[in-house]
């Protein structure tokens, strides 16, 4: 056992001389929370609307003031007037706007006579999110002016009354768990994987070969030695994202407790994972090859920017095979809604049995020779 | 090999347990061999020197009595083990500088030997003793606490060595240790290992392409190529087993086209080698006569000698009367060769 401890210590050593390493582990997950925490979940503002309005009556100029209404408060849109259907679509087209509300002929009237009134609108359906935006905005007010001015005694619609569990949780928040998994994957990756075969090429494991050292205590020390670094990445992150996201998780000795039992199991996860991907790998470049790849394939479909219910069925799999969904889900747990144990149970189960089956399957295929 | 060579490999077979026997041993990748039978002896407390050019399987050998790879067929043993029946015995007695330097260049010199010393286990109050001997024996005491990147290739090198004696090894394996270093470096090196040997009574194996490091350092010296051993002696011995005691070097400003055959019918030339157009590497058994005969020669044939020097045998001459060719030639040739890719074996 001792000389496993020496290969931690030889590799913790390095890690502490060099900074660059969990700078570099940190950096991409803080720069993501920063800049997608911000640019995602808000909502959508001065969108440009053209309005053509045949009408002119005493109905389309309550359409128009409730169009002003939402410019001077929420500031979904500003309109802007256009002569005619055709020009205003074709600013569509172009992207000087990003709709077109065509208010027709005869519309105060048809109203009047309660004779199917319509507007039109047109969208720029290029851009989801605006569009998209733009369209529930436009049926809100189409709702508004269609109430009735003088309620019935009886409600006759079935209401829904929505009760929120949880406090307001910004995008920020939401994206922390996957940062914290991905500063541990990067960690992982850099601080593993790449230095790894870095090592085998420079002929450190050379060195080491030709020493007593059996094959389990070299594949253990360096595993436990990646594991920590991803522990450290990871506690890092925890705290410098719930900071900046303002959750006060870090502050509840329990929670902080399962936070730690995910990011120990996580890292032992990822450099299990990692290590049966490099056992027979001598290539330095195949790791920084498929750092971006892995990234891609184990990140996204985690459930870290979107939720999985909204994936297709083969992506799903992916997902319930990949640490990551795991890793991501019981920080989620612990950080969002203080679940307890019993919501992340089954997260540590998995991560435990995953790292550990890896590490298996690593050190029968790792090799005592050149 | 030889039958000259053979027959001191025989010799060798009767002496009482050798610190490194290898018998017949193979190795194949695949259906390239790239050692084919090599078989030797070395003695307690020798210094014995693997030389052949890039490529010739020196550090196949030397990896395969190290443990590093199988052996595919035959046997070595080292200080009485088999390398491939108890390779951890193997590894407990030996010292092993591989021919990169894997030093860790991010820890310090005492750093890069304390783990190498808790990797042989080595106790914590005999681990502050054997760092401190080493670092003296090969003179970096003072640069205990610097970084290893901050240090010289030479002071480098010399970690290296101190980073393979931290355990007291009873036999040493070097590959290549003095490439890539300046020639007063080289020296230094020589220098410590000769001191190494006497102080400690260490046997030393050491791969090397520099004919004069094995001339000068080596007890004996097995010439290897294309994997085979194809002689092995002393310095002295392998010199004295060439024919001709004597190389001329001459160079004539022109030549006719049976030069050659004219050059080989002097009195006791042995061989006659061209080198390039108009310049000859002639083995005399006779240096002074010979070089009076080539005086007179080209005087007979109207030919100018523009240079002429006289030397004795050199185990360049050994190896192209081994081999058919020159170690430089080889080395020139590796120069021009693709480096193989990290990690691919030799």
């Amino acid at each position: 056992m001792n000389r496993m401890w020496a290969i931690v210590e030889r590799e913790m050593r390095k890690f502490f001389r060099s900074p660059m390493l969990m700078i570099m582990s940190m950096m991409l997950p803080l720069v993501q929370l920063v800049i997608l925490g911000n640019a995602f979940g808000g909502k959508i503002t001065n969108a440009r609307v053209g309005v053509v309005d045949y009408d002119h009556g005493p109905q389309a100029v309550k359409v128009r003031e409730a169009f002003d209404s939402v410019a001077a408060t929420i500031r979904t849109f500003h309109t802007f007037d256009y002569p005619d259907e055709r020009t205003a679509q074709e600013a569509v087209r172009t992207g000087k706007l990003d709709a077109a509300v065509v208010i027709p002929p005869q519309y105060s009237r048809r109203v009047y006579a309660q004779d199917r009134p319509q507007i039109g609108l047109v969208v720029d359906n290029s851009d989801q999110f605006v569009s998209g935006s733009i369209e529930s905005e436009m049926q809100s007010l189409v709702n508004a002016i269609n109430a009735p001015l003088v309620a019935d005694p009886i409600n006759k619609q079935v209401a829904l009354d929505v009760v929120e569990l949880f406090p307001y949780i910004n995008y920020m928040k939401f994206l922390l768990a996957g940062s914290i998994a991905l500063a541990m994957y990067v960690s992982v990756m850099i601080g593993g994987g790449m230095l790894y075969i870095d090592d085998k090429a420079r002929g450190v494991h050379e060195g080491y070969l030709v020493t007593p050292i059996t094959r389990l205590e070299l594949v253990m020390g360096l595993n436990t030695a990646g594991a920590i670094k991803a522990v450290l990445a990871g506690i890092s992150l925890t705290i410098i994202g719930s900071l900046m996201a303002g959750l006060g998780t870090i502050f509840h000795p329990m929670q902080v407790l399962q936070l730690l039992c995910i990011i120990a199991v996580t890292s032992i996860a990822f450099n299990g994972m990692m290590f049966l991907m490099m056992v027979r790998v001598d290539d330095p470049l195949v790791p920084r090859a498929m750092f971006g790849v892995l990234n891609t394939l184990l990140f996204f479909p985690s459930g870290a920017i979107y939720p999985i219910s909204a994936f297709p069925r083969w992506l799903r799999a992916i997902a319930i095979v990949d640490p990551f969904s795991y890793s991501i889900h019981g920080l989620q747990q612990v950080l969002l809604k203080d679940g307890g144990w019993i919501s992340i149970y089954s997260d540590l189960l998995f991560l435990g049995i995953f790292g550990i089956g890896t590490l298996l399957i690593a050190s029968s295929l790792f090799k005592r020779t050149l | 090999m030889s039958a000259t060579a053979t027959t001191r490999l025989q010799g060798y077979a009767a002496e009482p347990t050798p610190a490194i026997a290898v018998e017949n041993i193979i190795k194949r990748y695949g259906d390239f061999e790239a050692v084919k039978g090599g078989t030797f002896r070395v003695a307690e407390g020798e210094i014995f020197g693997l030389l052949g050019p890039n490529g010739a399987g020196k550090s196949t050998l030397i990896r395969m009595m190290t443990t590093l790879i199988p052996v595919t067929a035959g046997r070595a043993l080292v200080g009485g083990h088999d390398v491939t029946k108890d390779p951890d015995d193997v590894r407990r007695m030996i010292g092993v500088i591989p021919q990169a330097l894997t030093s860790d260049p991010d820890l310090t010199v005492e750093e890069n030997l304390i783990i190498y010393a808790k990797l042989y286990s080595v106790p914590r109050v005999q681990r502050e003793k054997n760092i401190a001997e080493v670092l003296e024996a090969v003179d970096l005491t003072k640069w205990r606490g610097a970084q290893t990147k901050t240090l010289s290739g030479g002071m480098r090198r010399r970690l290296e060595i101190a980073r393979g004696l931290v355990h007291d090894p009873r036999i040493f394996f070097l590959d290549e240790p003095t490439t890539g270093l300046d020639p007063v470096s080289r020296i230094a090196v020589w220098e410590m290992l000769n001191n190494l040997k006497a102080s400690r009574n260490l046997t030393i194996l050491i791969t090397t392409h520099y004919m004069e490091e094995a001339d000068k350092l080596c007890d004996r010296i097995a010439i290897v190529d294309h994997g085979k051993l194809v002689a092995l002696g002393t310095p002295v011995e392998l010199k004295n087993s060439v024919a001709g005691a004597n190389v001329v070097e001459v160079r004539f400003d022109r030549e006719s086209s049976d030069w050659k055959e004219r050059l080989e019918k002097l009195e006791g030339v042995t061989s006659v080698q061209p080198e390039s157009a108009g310049f000859y590497r002639v083995l005399s058994t006779s240096g002074s006569k010979t070089t009076l005969d080539l005086v007179h020669m080209a005087a007979e044939q109207g030919v100018t000698l523009t240079s002429l020097s006289v030397q004795n045998t050199t185990l360049d001459d050994v190896f192209v009367h081994y081999t058919g060719r020159q170690l430089r030639d080889e080395q020139v040739k590796a120069v021009f060769m693709m480096p193989p890719r990290p990690g691919v074996q030799p």
